[in-house]
């Protein structure tokens, strides 16, 4: 099987202490992986390092044939500045970027690429709003819209359904199953254990360390999730010296 | 009457032309700079930056006397010099960037004043405090209109990459490796249009051209095309308007001008349709869907 990522005794951390230690696995290629945990487990640690945000403290991740290039990176919204002055569709051509570059305009075939992601994530009408005066879920399509003309070979997301009502989320769901789909690698940090069950066939349980990767069926135990509960509220300094790993 | 009072001093007298030229060249290179320093948060950046240049022009005063070559290159010098250790001091240590900021500018404030102030007269600190709009010369013209024409044509260059690193920085990392390159060249260009604001305006001034026409646009546009514009009509305003009353009533340029760019923008915040205090007051109906 080709592997997208290979995780090799990766430990990832900010300021020298380890949030994610010693982990170990392969993220398949053209896979659909939710990455889940209590927080603090480390998930959105993990996509960090998979970006190169986060440098490993320890061990490597492994790209099987894609190149930071072709990586396409949704983080929590925060990181947007919504007050500032930009309409929807300039936040959604910015994600053709590797095509257009920083200086070169856009062509009318941009244009209409750019209509058309608009209009799969449901957004028709709203172009020429600032995105300011959108709403959560509505800015939340307009990022997917902007990550469908990125067109990346590996999807990372970041808490992408959280605080968004349930048809954006169904909607949204749709795009994601539309790019696993297309043969890409999708990997998302989720909390809903419901939604991964029901849209995600491969499951990466954390707990600062990894407690279980394989088929969601046999990853989302009950046992796994009380297990990873108790590695986290057990563990207040480096993951090796409490829970599991003292053991 | 109107005449003798808008048009006269300046077709009457070559420095109040000059003046006019100067403030339009500040106008046009400095003013969407101060665009994108208040939409980044950063117009307070801006002052921190026009306080860390003094040093510099002072060094040049220095070693070569109330030459604009001098000042100018020791100004860019200073201010480079603060902005990128201000930076690397965020980025390697806890301090975040508005006090490491701070913290050299005000170090570069008390060097540079005392520099002037031991080796010069208090004549010389007042020029370079409080600049001499109405002294520009021919080569001081020269340098301010070069300074507009680098400032706008650069960033015509860097415009969607520095509307990226506003808007969505991470994104930018994400995609590209010109964020660095586009936060420091725009830094270098803030540095630029204050020293060039400096001769006109002193390094206290500079800063007021660059945002305060700014701060009054926000009340007036939404999109960033529309802020510029009318932020460089409300600084041309200003210069116009603050060398009349300048040249009328006897007071000191730099100055007035600041003063006609504030008025401008407490009447923007008072009558200003974008979230203006009078359509708070007086809400409009809102749109039908």
């Amino acid at each position: 099987m080709n592997h997208a990522l290979s995780f090799r005794n990766l430990t990832l951390g900010y300021d020298r202490h380890p949030a994610v230690y010693r982990l170990d696995g392969e993220i398949a290629a053209g896979s659909l992986t939710a990455i889940v945990g209590p927080n603090g487990a480390g998930k959105s640690t993990v996509l960090k390092g998979v970006t190169g945000t986060l440098r490993p403290l320890e061990g490597r991740i492994a790209f099987g044939g894609i190149a930071r290039s072709e990586i396409a990176y949704l983080p929590q919204q925060s990181d947007i500045d919504r007050s500032f002055p930009i309409a929807v569709t300039d936040l959604v051509a910015m994600g053709l970027w590797r095509e257009i570059g920083g200086f070169a305009g856009l062509r009318a075939s941009h244009r209409a690429r750019v209509a058309d992601a608009i209009s799969a994530v449901g957004l028709e009408g709203f172009e020429k709003r600032p995105i300011g005066s959108l709403s959560g879920g509505q800015i939340q399509r307009a990022l997917f819209a902007r990550l469908l003309l990125q067109d990346a070979r590996l999807v990372l997301l970041d808490e992408p359904f959280t605080a968004i009502d349930a048809r954006t989320v169904a909607d949204l769901i749709g795009v994601v199953r539309r790019w696993h789909g297309e043969g890409r690698t999708v990997l998302a940090v989720l909390h809903d254990v419901d939604t991964v069950r029901a849209h995600f066939p491969r499951t990466l349980m954390l707990a600062r360390e990894l407690v279980a990767h394989g088929p969601t069926a046999q990853v989302l135990t009950a046992e796994n999730q009380f297990r990873a509960r108790q590695m986290c509220e057990a563990c207040t300094g480096p993951p090796h010296t409490c829970g599991r790993s003292a053991a | 009457m109107m005449w003798e009072l808008l048009v006269q001093p300046f077709a009457d007298f070559g420095f109040m032309r000059r003046a006019l030229m100067g403030g339009i060249a500040i106008s046009v290179g400095a003013t969407p700079a101060g665009v994108f320093l208040m939409l980044r948060r950063m117009s307070l950046t801006g002052d921190a930056m026009a306080h860390a240049i003094l040093p510099g022009a002072a060094v040049g005063f220095l070693v070569a006397g109330l030459s604009l070559g001098a000042m100018t290159i020791g100004g860019l010098i200073a201010g480079m010099t603060v902005a990128l250790l201000a930076g690397f001091v965020t980025r390697v240590t806890a301090l975040r960037e508005d006090a490491s900021l701070a913290a050299f500018y005000l170090i570069s404030l008390a060097v540079g004043v005392l520099i002037v102030s031991t080796r010069g007269s208090n004549v010389d600190l007042m020029h370079v405090l409080f600049g001499t709009v109405l002294a520009l010369d021919d080569d001081a013209l020269v340098l301010l209109c070069s300074i507009a024409s680098l400032s706008v044509l650069t960033l015509a260059v860097l415009f969607r990459p520095l509307v990226l690193e506003c808007a969505d920085p991470q994104f930018l990392r994400s995609v590209s490796g010109l964020s660095a390159v586009t936060h420091f060249t725009f830094l270098a260009l803030v540095v630029l249009n204050l020293v060039a604001g400096f001769h006109a305006l002193g390094t206290l001034m500079a800063v007021g051209i660059m945002i305060l026409p700014a701060a009054a646009a926000r009340f007036w546009a939404i999109g960033i095309g529309a802020l510029i514009a009318v932020a460089i009509s409300v600084a041309m305003l200003a210069s116009l308007g603050g060398l009349l009353l300048s040249y009328h009533f006897s007071l000191p340029s730099g100055p007035a001008i600041i003063l006609v760019a504030g008025l401008g923008y407490a009447l923007s915040l008072v009558f200003g349709p974008v979230g203006g205090l009078a359509g708070r007051a007086f809400p409009r109906r809102y749109l039908e869907a």
